[in-house]
């Protein structure tokens, strides 16, 4: 490692001489701060708040369903769900979890990272995608956002061709919840009729049976195409002891009903027999090993950009950089200099459509196209977004998106030049074109801006927010005006008399709910994205994410009718 | 025949074969090549890649592992001589360097014998014969009486001659029935009516003797030299009183606390007991010396070139190879005694593969690392192995002789203490970590060495409870090699990924990434506290990898502060670690054996070793019948397992006997020794199904005890 890093710093100071050799070379992005303005001071502290609310919350999730809970898993010989990742990716490799947060706040009980942990990691070389229930959190049972969480992770899964590894320890659906969980197409069945897709797509399903897996959850190990299951912690049956005595009157202990030696020498459940949890786990690691396509490294073509250099800035300037009232501008293009791969940005039609910054760069060897935002979508900068994503199609070079979007521009002259087809343009290529995707919003997410820069509805492959980022229809105060316009021609019409205060307490409550809703915290809760990250850790997520997207065969990308 | 000329030939030898095998084979090859002089090694089957077998000219195989077939089948290391052309032949020590006959046999065959002659060798060989001999020669021996009357009054008459306390032993027998120790004349009449009763119980005859019982006895010996014409000068003494199991482990020269006037006698004693046998080559005369009364005894004449032998060679600035294939030669010894000179001082540690808390049982196993200290003029080590060589059952377990010369006592203990710490051995349990408490006592310190050093201190070196400072130096230890382990890890992935893929590396960067949180690692070693009986303590170890690609590492269950580590330096096994600021080197070693991973580290003085029960990715138990036959517990109550891999040579009792405790029920033989396995408590024998001359392993099922 240390000859690496040597040999890149070295190569680093040969870049700064080149440049001072070359002073127009163009590619490299200047710095793009001004570090002794009193708005980055003042920015800077903003944001330190932000990410203090961010680490505290997290800090909250990370102990799972709390001390007495965990003590209990303890007991039981059994690991947290996080823990049993860690034995099960290659040791000391790196994990990308997805939506920490989700169900943060979201209902009256708390229900830390939603009861479920995703993400992926490789195992022998191999990237996999995790799902392991968090049995210290309502017994591991499916809330509605449990649900989306898991069904978020075989779609990732299914789009990256990731092999699944479910990590199973639930008591099942969650009985109260029953109705917001089971009959819906995107309920629970989802999650087996993904596993059978992705099966027979020849994406491997593995499911390690570490606690109970009750009722609907005892097809998860069933519809796998290998299952493991612990001695005397794993059980897996359609209807526990209790149910079995009620309907039957038949008594029998739950390991005789559905442990690990019935499933493995009767029934045939289960394939693998542990004896613990920690050989579970080494029966799963081996199972992966032993998948044909095991660290074949065909997540990604050969490439023969095996060394990178490092972006010339530091990338914990990015915490200062992102702005936490979205009403400052900022350049897009000084979160670029400090995600790409020696800062070099060779930009696309720079002097056309200034709004939208279009351009090639390389991220960690990887080739890019980059798309951010640099204020209001003109006609002109939909169309050079939607001329860009199309030359990236068609070289089947993946797209970044970094929204930071307000909207199209509104008004007669917007209007008269076609905006709404423009738009409909960037949206028609988004859409199609089938290179993997990744979007984060850095800043505000407001309107068609949302759609254009490929929002969640777009399907990216990874979507992530900045703690400082919104998302919602239109800002807070747009949209109490436009409301309290309605609302006062409303009460006109009636001869209702509308003072002044209680106008503005109208405005107020609208741009409260505004508020609220836009949180990074409401969006990461319901799922809209796949986490809140840290501004820091933007690159090395933006690699992880391309490492995992990345096809060895590319898709063609067929476009619809583009109105002209 | 190319041999039969050698024997007259002035030209003097000019290939030897060396009858035997490991360091003593490679050290007298060494000085042979010095001298020009060709070389054979000879080989069983369990030896044809071993070291020794490299370093000759040529070598020849002599037969199937067991030593009775190879390197104790006279004829075929004769046939070995002959086919090559050698005209001499070394005997090295054990094996045949004792045996008149094949000194007999060389002779006859032409060859010459690098060593006494074949008489010297049978006088000296039959004890009682020896101490006639020895006695006419006015030679010292214990006080004692040997004779044919049996009358109990003349005996305490011959007691009272010999002075209290007395030693009663059974003229026939051994293995310590019916002997006595008498302290005073009041125990005398019962203690010798008993050992009677005993040894015709035992032996069917009752005859006994009487000696006098050296209560602190040393042993010091004296090298002797002699030549064909007649001279015999000695080579001043050494001290091997510390053994184990009546081994040598710790051997000096000169001896400590003794005067030259003591020094002058014994080497005169020495050089009479020599030439009254006609003695020429090199020898030892071994003498009992009584630490409480200064008096010193004959024990014995060892006629060869001993195991110790450097420690001499290392004060008196000789080679005694080279004096032996001199002699040989007919030439006259190079020094007369006046010119043998005194330097210094020198001791010599023997590392052998030992269960040293088992009672210091032999070891077998695979030298996984081994790096002996590095030799230097005053520094010497002599091996028979490499790293990768096995230490087989089938011959002596000593892995080699650390040999240190220092310009005084102290000197050369410190240098003995310090390669003792850097000299590293793993995949088989050693005696290192016993040499080093011994070479560090404080009685050993003052020389206060005798017979009975281990036993006496045996508290000190084998303590129920791990000391404190060991306790906290073995959890940095810990500390150190979780540290190394991740790095280590990082390494092997590293080298795993699969080219081609661009990005994939980015997932075993380091830090590992996690989101929101500093990735951790738990990393469980087993820690085998070597000289205590006490179980392994399992340590709990958390790593947090830092942003500056360093260890922060706490051990769960302990109040110790956690402490930052990082690796500055790797390469291979070797480590530059910085912890808390202080940089040092660590040496690791790691290798699997019996389901768990063991590893060994150095650094600074300490040396830990570890066990990872981590379940390996080769992991297959089917876990169905989880209980492994290796496990004590999972046999019957009352099972006795062979406590080592050997050969059963004698099987006393049958099945349904009855048995006391501690009562003999059949005798294993591995390494050259005997062990006597007993039953462990009273019953009867059954499921004994083993018989003499058949092989059994580590842990096999000899037998059980039932209660009826």
């Amino acid at each position: 490692m240390l000859r690496v890093l040597a040999r890149r710093s070295w190569r680093q100071l040969q870049r700064r001489h080149h440049q001072a050799a070359m002073p127009f070379c163009s590619a490299v992005l200047p710095d793009g701060i001004d570090r002794s303005s009193d708005a980055f001071a003042c920015n800077s502290a903003a944001v330190q708040d932000v990410i203090s609310q961010l680490q505290s919350n997290i800090r909250q999730v990370l102990g799972g369903g709390g001390p007495r809970a965990v003590e209990r898993n303890r007991s039981r010989n059994k690991l947290l769900p996080r823990e049993r990742i860690d034995r099960m990716i290659d040791p000391g490799s790196s994990f990308l979890e997805l939506s920490q947060l989700a169900g943060f706040d979201l209902y009256e009980e708390s229900l830390p990272s939603g009861g479920i942990i995703t993400g992926i990691g490789p195992v022998h070389g191999r990237l996999c995608m995790f799902v392991a229930n968090d049995p210290t959190v309502k017994g591991g049972t499916y809330y509605p956002i449990t649900v989306k969480k898991h069904l978020r992770a075989q779609e990732i899964a299914a789009e990256c061709k990731l092999p699944c590894i479910y990590l199973v320890d639930s008591g099942g659906a969650n009985l109260p919840r029953q109705a917001d969980v089971f009959p819906d197409r995107d309920n629970f069945g989802r999650i087996f009729y993904n596993q059978a897709k992705m099966s027979a797509e020849g994406i491997p399903q593995i499911a390690l049976v570490l606690g109970s897996c009750t009722a609907g959850g005892a097809y998860i190990p069933a519809m796998a195409d290998e299952s493991v299951i612990v001695k005397g912690n794993g059980t897996i049956f359609l209807a526990g002891p209790p149910l079995v005595k009620a309907a039957t009157g038949e008594e029998v202990s739950a390991e005789d009903l559905g442990g690990a030696s019935m499933h493995c020498k009767i029934s045939g459940v289960s394939d693998h027999f542990a004896t613990d949890e920690i050989h579970g786990l080494t029966i799963g690691r081996n199972i992966v090993k032993n998948l044909y396509m095991a660290g074949r490294g065909e997540n990604s073509p050969p490439s023969n950009s095996s060394s990178y250099e490092d972006p010339l800035y530091d990338e914990k300037e990015l915490t200062s950089i992102a702005p936490v009232d979205q009403k400052q501008p900022f350049d897009i293009r000084s979160i670029i200099a400090r995600i790409v791969d020696g800062s070099e940005f060779d930009e696309f039609k720079k002097y056309y459509g200034t709004t939208l910054v279009t351009g090639f760069a390389r991220i960690y060897g990887q080739s890019v196209g980059i798309i951010g935002n640099n204020g209001i979508l003109f006609t002109e900068s939909a169309l050079k977004g939607s001329h860009f994503i199309e030359l990236c199609a068609q070289r089947n070079i993946p797209l970044i998106f970094l929204q930071n979007i307000t909207g199209f521009m509104v008004g007669s002259k917007s209007e008269a030049s076609g905006i709404a087809k423009a738009g409909a343009k960037m949206v028609m290529a988004v859409s199609c074109s089938k290179v993997p995707k990744i979007t984060i919003i850095v800043g505000g997410s407001f309107g068609a801006g949302n759609y254009g820069m490929c929002g969640r509805a777009y399907s990216p492959n990874f979507l992530f927010m900045w703690p400082t980022a919104k998302i919602s229809v239109m800002g807070g105060n747009q949209a109490a005006g436009v409301l309290a316009q309605i609302e006062r021609s409303n009460k006109k019409r009636q001869g209702i008399e509308w003072s002044k205060e209680e106008e503005d307490k109208f405005k107020s409550k609208v741009v409260e709910g505004y508020d609220r809703e836009a949180s990074p915290y409401f969006s990461t809760a319901r799922l809209w994205d796949d986490g809140i990250i840290h501004p820091s850790d933007t690159r090395k997520v933006i690699g992880l994410c391309l490492s995992a997207s990345i096809k060895p065969h590319p898709e063609d990308t067929k476009y619809g009718v583009f109105r002209m | 025949p190319p041999a039969s000329a050698a024997a007259g030939d002035d030209r003097g030898i000019e290939k030897i074969l060396v009858a035997n095998r490991g360091e003593i084979a490679c050290r007298v090859m060494r000085t042979a090549r010095r001298l020009g002089i060709g070389t054979v090694a000879v080989y069983s089957d369990a030896d044809s890649a071993a070291l020794h077998v490299k370093s000759a000219d040529e070598a020849v195989r002599i037969g199937p592992p067991p030593a009775r077939a190879s390197y104790l089948n006279a004829s075929a290391i004769i046939d070995a001589a002959l086919r090559t052309g050698a005209q001499a032949i070394h005997p090295g020590y054990g094996f045949l360097s004792e045996s008149a006959d094949f000194a007999q046999l060389c002779e006859t065959e032409g060859l010459i014998f690098i060593g006494p002659p074949a008489s010297a060798i049978r006088d000296m060989g039959d004890k009682s014969a020896s101490k006639r001999i020895m006695g006419a020669a006015g030679v010292p021996l214990v006080p004692g009486y040997h004779g044919d009357n049996q009358d109990i009054n003349f005996l305490k008459l011959e007691a009272e001659k010999i002075g209290y306390p007395i030693l009663i032993k059974p003229t026939h027998g051994g293995g310590g029935k019916g002997m006595r120790i008498v302290q005073s004349p009041d125990e005398f009449v019962e203690s010798i009516l008993g050992a009677q009763r005993e040894a015709a119980a035992s032996f069917g005859i009752n005859t006994i003797l009487l000696e006098k019982y050296i209560t602190h006895p040393r042993h010091v010996e004296v090298q002797v030299f002699g030549d064909k014409h007649g001279n015999v000068i000695h080579l001043n003494e050494r001290d091997c009183s510390v053994q184990r199991r009546h081994q040598k482990i710790i051997e000096e020269a000169p001896a400590p606390n003794i005067t030259n006037e003591f020094r002058s006698h014994l080497g005169k004693a020495a050089v009479s007991a020599a030439k009254a046998v006609g003695y020429y080559s090199a020898g030892t005369v071994e003498f009992i010396m009584d630490t409480i009364s200064g008096e010193f005894y004959f024990m014995e004449m060892n006629t060869r070139l001993q195991v110790e032998h450097p420690v001499t060679e290392m004060i008196v600035g000789q080679d005694l190879v080279e004096w032996q294939i001199r002699v040989a030669n007919g030439e006259h010894l190079p020094l007369v005694q006046e010119q043998v000179p005194l330097n210094g001082h020198s001791f010599e540690a023997r590392i052998y593969a030992e269960n040293v808390p088992k009672g210091f049982l032999p070891a077998t196993g695979t030298l996984h690392h081994y790096r002996p200290v590095p030799v230097s003029p005053t520094v010497r080590v002599e091996t028979g192995v490499e790293e990768g060589n096995t230490v087989s059952m089938h011959y002596d377990p000593m892995i080699a002789k650390l040999v240190v010369w220092g310009e005084n006592r102290h000197a050369a203990l410190g240098k003995l203490k310090n390669c003792l710490t850097n000299f590293q051995v793993a995949g088989l349990p050693t005696n290192i970590t016993f040499l080093h408490m011994l070479s560090n006592h404080w009685a050993f310190d003052k020389g206060l060495v005798e017979t009975h050093f281990i036993e006496h201190f045996k508290a000190d070196f084998f303590p129920d409870e791990v000391p404190v400072e060991t306790d906290v130096a073995a959890k940095l230890s810990a500390t150190i090699v979780a540290a190394c382990i991740c790095e280590m890890d990082y390494t092997t992935l590293r080298k795993m990924i699969p080219s081609g893929n661009s990005l994939l590396p980015l997932w075993y960067s380091q830090p590992p990434f996690r989101m929101h949180h500093a990735a951790k690692r738990m990393i469980e070693l087993e820690w085998d506290k070597e000289l205590t009986g006490s179980f392994p303590m399992t340590l709990k170890l958390v790593i947090t990898y830092q942003l500056a690609g360093s260890y922060f590492i706490e051990i769960g269950d302990s109040d110790s502060p956690g402490l930052e580590v990082k690796i500055m330096h790797a390469r291979d096994r070797d480590y530059k670690i910085d912890v808390n600021g202080l940089q040092s080197n660590v040496t690791l070693a790691i290798y699997s054996k019996e389901r768990s991973k063991h590893i060994q580290v150095w650094h600074g003085k300490h040396h830990y070793h570890f066990r990872q029960t981590v379940r390996l990715e080769q992991y297959n138990d089917d876990g169905l019948e989880h209980k492994k036959d290796f496990q004590a517990s999972s046999h019957p109550k009352g099972s006795v397992l062979a406590p080592m891999a050997g050969l059963v040579v004698k099987v006393v009792l049958e099945n349904g006997s009855f048995v006391d405790e501690g009562q003999p029920v059949l005798v294993l033989e591995a390494m050259k020794m005997e062990h006597v396995v007993k039953s462990p408590r009273a019953g009867y024998v059954n499921g004994l199904q083993v018989a003499a001359g058949q092989q059994v392993f580590d842990t096999t099922v000899l037998f059980n005890i039932k209660d009826k």
